[in-house]
């Protein structure tokens, strides 16, 4: 049952990742971030396979809900009409192939060289959300804090960044 | 065939070059950050499974950090495109030449 559900939402999260890049009927952004959004939820179901409760929950509010809605405000802001007409570039898509199709290569060589052990049914650690609070508040306290700074840091950037003039 | 690491791995790594083959081809600024971001998942998604398959917690507190920088390079990513939309009536990266030499 568990290995079907992988490979349903493996392929899920694939072909959704594939449209998000290339959708081959609409070339708007909008759609684009439509099949993002089905992207993150397929891959918080790959989520919950792996035991990552707390992570999967996240994935859907912060990607799916508050990443995705910014990315959508600023569609809507920005008029992109012109997007319509714009080409793939045949060179670029042949030389981004090639050297994606490299990375890949790579990628799976190295997997097939090296495979990370047999994969049999382990028990592994639930990621609850007590579980991981516990780590989070004992053993990782410093990057929790440091990461507290980052947002404030950068919410103090984007809205300078959108100020119109400095004064 | 029964789930294991490898899967997983092989799933994320075919992610992650969508993502870059998105970030080379596209030229709407936007489209190639949602490519940047499912780059990110990518990671997100070896990470998970590594933590899963070692039997540590480690993995998934890196990705709660992982999630938590992209929130906040998101933010400032659209708030950086949206003032070069403003200087440039435009959000393609054939138009932003202004540092060409």
């Amino acid at each position: 049952m568990q290995d079907i559900l992988f490979y349903v939402f493996a392929a899920l999260t694939l072909v959704f990742g594939f449209l998000v890049i290339a959708n081959p009927f609409s070339r708007n952004p909008v759609t684009s971030a439509m099949f993002l959004v089905l992207t993150i939820v397929a891959l918080a179901g790959l989520f919950v396979l792996l035991h990552a409760f707390f992570l999967a929950a996240v994935q859907v509010l912060v990607y799916a809900g508050a990443v995705m809605v910014l990315f959508l405000f600023v569609i809507m802001l920005l008029d992109l009409r012109a997007e319509e007409r714009q080409k793939f570039q045949a060179l670029a898509v042949i030389g981004g192939i090639l050297a994606v199709g490299a990375i890949l290569g790579l990628f799976l060589r190295s997997l097939a060289q090296n495979p990370p052990g047999a994969g049999e049914a382990v028990a592994g650690l639930d990621g609850g959300t007590a579980p991981l609070g516990r780590l989070l508040y004992t053993q990782y306290l410093l990057p929790f804090e440091v990461v507290s700074l980052i947002l404030l840091v950068s919410m103090v950037g984007a809205v300078l960044l959108s100020k119109k003039a400095i004064k | 065939m029964n789930v294991g690491l490898e899967h997983y791995l092989v799933v994320s790594a075919v992610l992650f070059a969508l993502g870059l083959l998105g970030v080379i081809v596209r030229r709407n600024l936007l489209v190639i950050y949602m490519s940047l971001e499912l780059m990110l998942n990518a990671a997100n998604l070896a990470l998970v499974a590594f933590s899963w398959f070692n039997k540590s917690l480690d993995g998934q507190v890196f990705v709660f950090f992982v999630i938590t920088v992209a929130a906040a390079e998101v933010a400032v990513g659209l708030a950086l495109i949206v003032a070069l939309y403003r200087r440039h009536q435009s959000a393609h990266v054939e138009d932003l030449t202004s540092l060409k030499y």
